[in-house]
C-alpha cells in the first residue's frame, strides 16, 4: 500500500527522532498504514452533500456585516458571507482586491528601508503629485502646478514626469517652468470639451509605482517585515527583485489563475475560504473545501457555484430543469436528443427510485444457470 | 425681507422674521389670537408659515420662559381642587399646542431638570417618548428597550375582556378570559386607557427558581390548583354562517335536514343536533364533522336537470359543518335577513380553554414562556407563611436579557399585596426600589423580596432562599388546541395525489429539500424513497415506444394507444408527479421516451 507523501516524510521524521530499527518501522507503517485506511472514505458515501452541509451550516453563524476596523493597522478587505459568496460564486475581481507581499530578508532590514519599498509600489499618478491642474481657457492649454513636497515624498523626480507627459502627449506642445509645465495640445484639439477630456486623462497619469496598488501599509510579522496592499497586480509585483515570490499572495483568485495556473487557483480557492472561515472562529475540515476546490476547478477554468457555472454543467437533463429556468433546459434537451441516465440523486428523487448513493448503490446480481 | 405665507398663500412681506413671530406667539398666549394658530419660520426658505387649516396633528406643551415653567405649583393645587381647568390652562397660554411645523422652532425639554434658558418648551411627562402600548411596561427606565417593545408587542396578544357585549358579538376567533383583574403594580397609562374596565391578565403569585427542569428554557411550571380555581381560564367563540342562496332559474337553498338519498350525504350521526327547522339546539356539544346548519342545493349544472329525474336526487348536500380539530358547544343561533334578502343563520360556537401544557404565557417586560409542567397543588413548594406560587418562573430567564424591571415589578407587586394599594410604576416616576424595599422591610418581610420555601414534595427546606412576590401576567392568544397537528394517512390533493398541507385540511408534514439532503448525507436511500413514497404508482409503459400505455382490467390486458395490441407493455413504478411531468412535456410538444431495462 502506498501512503500519501505527506505521511511518509512523518514517518521518515519519527524514524530518525525515535531511532527505530527496521523491524520496529515495518511495524510502524503498518500502524500508519490501518489507521490510514480506516480514515479512507466508504465507497457509497454522500461526499458532496455532506461538505455542503458542512460549509452551509457554519455559514448561516457568519456575519453579514463586513466590519469596520477603525484605527486598526489593517485594510479593510470584505469578510464573511459576502466574502465567502464572492469566492464560491467564482466573480471575476474580488470587492476589496489586496496583496500580502513579503519581502526576501537581505532587502528588509529596517523599517525605512521597507517604507521605502513599500513607496515604491504605490501607484502615483499625476494628481497625487500636483498642487493644481487647471485649464486655461484663454490661452487653450492645460497647466500642471506640482507640489515639491509631494514628490519628495514619493520620490518622484520632475524629470521623470515631463518624460511620462512627452510619452503620452507626443503630439503636443510642452513648456516647462519650474515645478510647472504646460501642455498645449495640437491645433485640431483646440476645442473647450476637448481640453477638459484631456485634463480628467492627464490626473490619471501613471507617473511611477505599482498599477493597480492603491494602498501600501509596512507591517512587521513575526520576523520578517510584510507590505500589505489594498489593489491587487501579482503579476507586476512578483516581478520586483526584493519580493519573495513564494510567500507573496493576492485575494485576487481569477489573476492567480491567470499568472500561477489553474493547480495555484485552487489552492487559492482552499487557502481564501479557509481563512474567511477562522477568521469568523468556525472549523470546517480541509476536504470539503477541497471537494467544492476541485468541482470549481477541474476543467481547466473557475466556475462559480450556480446557475451559469457548475450546475449548467450537470449531466442530468432532469436535475438541470429543477435546479433553474426548467423549459431552457427542456427544450434544448428535446432538440439534441438527450437521455437522462438516472444517475445522479436528483433525478431519481424525482422518478421516486432509490437514489444511487450509500444502500442505494448496490445492487443483487444472480448468476443464472450455475446450480449444483 | 421675508415671505410671509397664510395657510400656503401669500400674503406680505416683514423686515424681522425674530420679533414678527415673537409677536404673533405673544398675541396667542395672550388670546388675542386663537390658539388653534401655529406659526414656523424656514431658515432655509427665508419664509415664515402661518397655519390655521384644519386636520392638522398637534400636542400640548408646557411653554417655558427664561428656563422656567409657566405652570406653578399653584397651578397644580388649583387643579387638584377643580378650581381650574386644562382649558384655563391653554387659555392663560401656559400650555400650548404645537403643530409639526412650529416644532421644528422649538427647543423642547424632556425633563424639568434638563431646562436651560434657551429652552422654549417643556414635555408635560418624559413618558411621552413611548407609545400607549410600551407605556403599560411598569419600571421601563429598568430595562432594555428592545425587551420593551417585545413586552409591548406582547401586550396585544394578550386574552382579556376587550369588550363586555360578548354575548350579542359575533367576532371571528376571539378569546375572553374568565376572571380578569387589575395589575397591582400599574402605570398611568392603565387610567388613561381605561384598562379598569376591561383587563388584559391576572395578578400571580411568581416564585423564582428552577423546578426539576421543567421550566429551563423560558417554560413555566403552573400550579394545577390555581388552574382548577380559574386561573387564565379562557373561552374561545367562533362563528359560522350559513345562508340560503338564490340561483338562476328561481332556483334556492333550502335549510332543512336534508333526506336520506341526497348526493353526498353524511351519516346520520352527523345530523343528530338538528331540529326539525334543519338548525342545529343551543348548548349542544359538537365535534368535527357534525352538523351545525343542514342545507341542500340545486344542482351544480343546468344540464343535468335535463335527464329527468324523480325527486330530489339531483339536489346537493352543502351543510355547515364544523371543520377538522375543531370542537365546542352551541352558544347561541341567530336567524336573520342578508343583504339581499335571503336567509340567514349564523351559530356562535363556544370552546371553554383550561390552560393546558405548551399554551403561551407572558409577562409585561418581554418574558415569554410556555407551560412545561402542570403540578398538583401539594406538590408545590411553599413558603413558611403556607404561600404557594401559582407560577415558577426560571432564574435563567433573566442575567441574558436584563429585563431588571421584571424583577421590580415582582417587588413592587408584594408590597401592594401586603399594603392592598395600587403601585404606580410608570417609567421615570416611578417608586424607587429602595423605597420598596423600606416597606417590605416595614411589613415584616425580608427587604430583597426572598422567603424561605419548603419543598413540596419531600417537606425539606430549600437550601437557597427563594424570590417570591406577586406580578401581572398574561395569557398570550397562541394555544396549543388550536396548533396541535399530526397526520399518518390522510386526503391528497387532486392533481398532484400528494399530502394535502395545512392543519386545517389534515394535511402532511413536508419533508424538504434540505431534510431530504440529510437522508441522501447518510446514504439511506432506501429510506429517502419510501419516504417520497406519498404520491407513488404503478403505470403500464410500452417498451416499443416509451410512452404510457393503456390497462384494461376487466379483460387484462394491456395495449399501447401508439404500437397497438400486441406491444410489449410492463409495469413500472414511478412517482405520480413524474406522470404528470411526462403529461406537460408531451403538451410542450416534447416526446419523453422512457427507455426500460429489467433491474436484475
Amino acid at each position: 500500500m502506498t501512503l500519501p507523501p505527506s505521511i511518509e516524510e512523518q514517518l521518515k521524521e519519527l524514524k530518525e527522532m525515535l531511532k527505530l530499527n527496521k523491524a520496529q518501522m515495518e511495524k510502524l507503517r503498518k500502524i500508519a498504514e490501518k489507521q490510514y485506511e480506516k480514515s479512507l472514505i466508504e465507497p457509497g458515501e454522500a461526499v458532496g452533500v455532506v461538505a455542503a452541509q458542512s460549509i452551509g451550516e457554519p455559514g448561516t453563524q457568519l456575519t453579514l456585516r463586513t466590519k469596520l476596523l477603525a484605527g486598526a493597522t489593517e485594510m479593510t478587505v470584505t469578510q464573511g458571507l459576502p466574502r465567502l459568496i464572492e469566492i464560491f460564486d467564482a466573480r471575476s475581481e474580488p470587492s476589496t482586491p489586496a496583496m500580502t507581499i513579503f519581502l526576501k530578508p537581505s532587502y528588509a532590514t529596517s523599517e525605512a528601508k521597507v517604507e521605502e519599498i513599500a513607496l515604491r509600489l504605490l501607484e502615483i499618478s499625476l494628481e497625487d503629485i500636483s498642487k493644481e491642474i487647471n485649464v486655461d481657457l484663454l490661452r487653450m492649454r492645460i497647466e500642471i502646478e506640482l507640489d515639491p513636497a509631494k514628490m519628495k515624498k514619493f520620490k518622484v523626480k520632475e524629470k521623470d514626469v515631463l518624460k511620462r507627459i512627452s510619452e503620452y502627449f507626443k503630439s503636443a506642445k510642452i513648456t516647462t517652468g519650474a515645478y510647472k509645465i504646460n501642455i498645449k495640445p495640437k491645433e485640431e484639439d483646440m476645442d473647450i470639451k476637448k481640453l477638459y477630456r484631456l485634463r480628467v486623462k492627464l490626473k490619471g497619469l501613471h507617473i511611477a509605482g505599482i498599477k493597480g496598488i492603491k494602498q501600501v501599509l509596512p507591517i512587521k510579522f513575526g520576523n520578517d517585515w510584510i507590505i500589505k496592499t489594498a489593489g491587487s497586480n501579482l503579476k507586476e509585483v512578483l516581478k520586483l527583485p526584493e519580493v519573495d515570490i513564494e510567500r507573496t499572495k493576492t485575494n485576487d483568485i481569477f489573476e492567480i489563475w491567470r499568472v500561477l495556473g489553474i493547480e495555484a487557483a485552487r489552492n487559492a480557492i482552499i487557502e481564501e475560504t479557509l481563512d474567511v472561515l477562522k477568521n469568523q472562529g468556525i472549523e470546517v475540515d480541509v476536504r470539503h473545501i477541497m471537494l467544492v476546490a476541485d468541482i470549481m476547478t477541474n476543467d481547466g477554468t473557475i466556475k462559480g457555484i450556480g446557475r451559469y457555472g457548475v450546475s449548467s454543467a450537470k449531466a442530468s437533463v432532469l436535475a438541470r430543469a429543477s435546479f433553474e429556468v426548467p423549459l431552457k433546459h427542456l427544450f434544448s434537451a428535446a432538440v439534441k436528443g438527450e437521455v437522462d441516465e438516472l444517475r445522479s440523486v436528483v433525478e431519481n428523487v424525482m422518478v421516486n427510485q432509490p437514489v444511487p448513493v450509500g444502500t442505494g448503490m448496490v445492487d443483487l446480481r444472480v448468476k443464472k444457470g450455475d446450480k449444483k | 425681507m421675508v415671505n410671509v405665507f397664510l395657510n400656503g398663500r401669500y400674503i406680505g412681506e416683514h423686515k424681522d422674521p425674530a420679533s414678527f413671530i415673537e409677536k404673533i406667539k405673544e398675541m396667542r398666549r395672550n388670546g388675542n389670537l386663537p390658539t388653534e394658530l401655529n406659526v414656523a419660520y424656514y431658515k432655509e426658505e427665508d419664509s415664515i408659515y402661518i397655519l390655521t387649516d384644519k386636520g392638522r396633528a398637534r400636542r400640548p406643551l408646557i411653554v417655558v420662559k427664561d428656563g422656567k415653567p409657566l405652570l406653578t405649583k399653584e397651578h397644580i393645587e388649583k387643579l387638584k381642587k377643580n378650581e381650574i381647568s386644562w382649558d384655563d390652562l391653554v387659555k392663560q397660554g401656559v400650555i400650548e399646542y404645537l403643530d409639526a411645523e412650529e416644532e421644528e422652532n422649538a427647543y423642547i425639554a424632556l425633563d424639568e431638570k434638563d431646562l436651560t434658558p434657551e429652552h422654549t418648551h417643556l414635555e408635560i411627562s418624559p413618558t411621552i417618548i413611548m407609545g400607549p402600548q410600551a407605556n403599560m411596561v411598569p419600571y421601563a427606565q429598568h430595562s432594555l428597550s428592545y425587551r420593551i417593545t417585545l413586552g409591548a408587542k406582547m401586550t396585544k396578544q394578550a386574552l382579556g375582556l376587550y369588550t363586555a357585549n360578548v354575548p350579542i358579538r359575533a367576532d371571528t376567533d376571539v378569546s375572553i378570559i374568565h376572571y380578569p383583574q387589575i395589575p397591582i403594580v400599574k402605570t398611568q397609562m392603565y387610567d388613561l386607557l381605561k384598562v379598569e374596565d376591561h383587563p388584559i391578565g391576572q395578578n400571580v403569585v411568581v416564585a423564582i427558581m428552577p423546578f426539576d427542569g421543567y421550566n429551563i428554557q423560558d417554560a413555566i411550571v403552573i400550579n394545577k390548583g390555581s388552574i382548577e380555581r380559574g386561573l387564565f381560564r379562557a373561552t374561545t367563540y367562533r362563528p359560522y354562517k350559513c345562508e340560503e342562496l338564490r340561483y338562476p332559474g328561481g332556483q334556492t337553498d333550502i335549510i332543512k335536514i336534508p333526506d336520506k338519498d341526497i348526493k353526498g350525504y353524511r351519516t346520520e350521526h352527523a345530523y343528530r343536533y338538528l331540529e326539525e327547522d334543519g338548525i342545529i339546539v343551543p348548548e349542544a356539544e359538537v365535534g368535527p364533522g357534525d352538523v351545525l346548519v343542514g342545507k341542500v342545493s340545486p344542482p351544480r349544472f343546468l344540464a343535468s336537470l335535463e335527464e329527468f329525474r324523480v325527486g330530489t336526487e339531483a339536489q346537493r348536500e352543502t351543510s355547515t359543518t364544523l371543520q377538522h380539530a375543531e370542537q365546542g358547544i352551541v352558544e347561541s343561533v341567530l336567524i336573520s335577513e342578508s343583504e339581499e334578502g335571503n336567509k340567514f343563520v349564523k351559530v356562535k360556537v363556544r370552546d371553554e380553554r383550561i390552560p393546558e401544557l405548551g399554551d403561551k404565557f407572558a409577562s409585561r417586560h418581554g418574558q415569554k414562556g410556555v407551560v412545561g409542567l402542570i403540578v398538583p397543588e401539594e406538590d408545590m413548594p411553599f413558603t413558611a407563611d403556607g404561600i404557594i406560587p401559582d407560577i415558577i418562573f426560571s432564574p435563567h430567564s433573566i442575567p441574558t436579557r436584563m429585563t431588571v424591571s421584571h424583577l421590580i415589578e415582582v417587588l413592587g407587586g408584594k408590597v401592594g399585596a401586603l399594603y392592598g394599594k395600587y403601585v404606580d410604576a410608570t417609567a421615570f416616576q416611578s417608586m424607587s426600589e429602595f423605597e420598596l424595599r423600606k416597606m417590605l422591610k416595614e411589613a415584616g418581610f425580608r427587604e430583597d423580596g426572598s422567603e424561605i420555601m419548603y419543598d413540596g414534595r419531600t417537606g425539606e427546606e430549600i437550601k437557597a432562599r427563594i424570590f417570591i412576590g406577586s406580578q401581572y401576567y398574561y395569557r398570550l392568544k397562541h394555544m396549543v388546541a388550536n396548533k396541535i397537528h399530526a397526520r399518518s394517512r390522510g386526503p391528497v390533493q387532486l392533481l398532484t395525489r400528494q399530502p394535502t398541507e395545512g392543519r386545517a385540511k389534515e394535511g402532511g408534514l413536508r419533508l424538504g429539500e434540505m431534510e431530504k439532503d440529510c437522508l441522501v448525507g447518510h446514504g439511506a436511500s432506501l429510506l429517502l424513497k419510501e419516504r417520497f413514497d406519498s404520491d407513488k404508482t404503478v403505470l403500464p409503459v410500452c417498451k416499443k415506444c416509451g410512452l404510457v400505455a393503456i390497462y384494461n382490467k376487466y379483460k387484462n390486458k394491456t395495449m399501447c394507444p401508439v404500437c397497438g395490441e400486441n406491444a410489449p407493455v410492463t409495469f413500472v413504478e414511478m412517482s405520480y408527479a413524474f406522470k404528470l411531468l411526462l403529461d406537460e412535456l408531451k403538451s410542450m410538444g416534447i416526446y419523453p421516451k422512457l427507455k426500460i431495462k429489467p433491474k436484475y
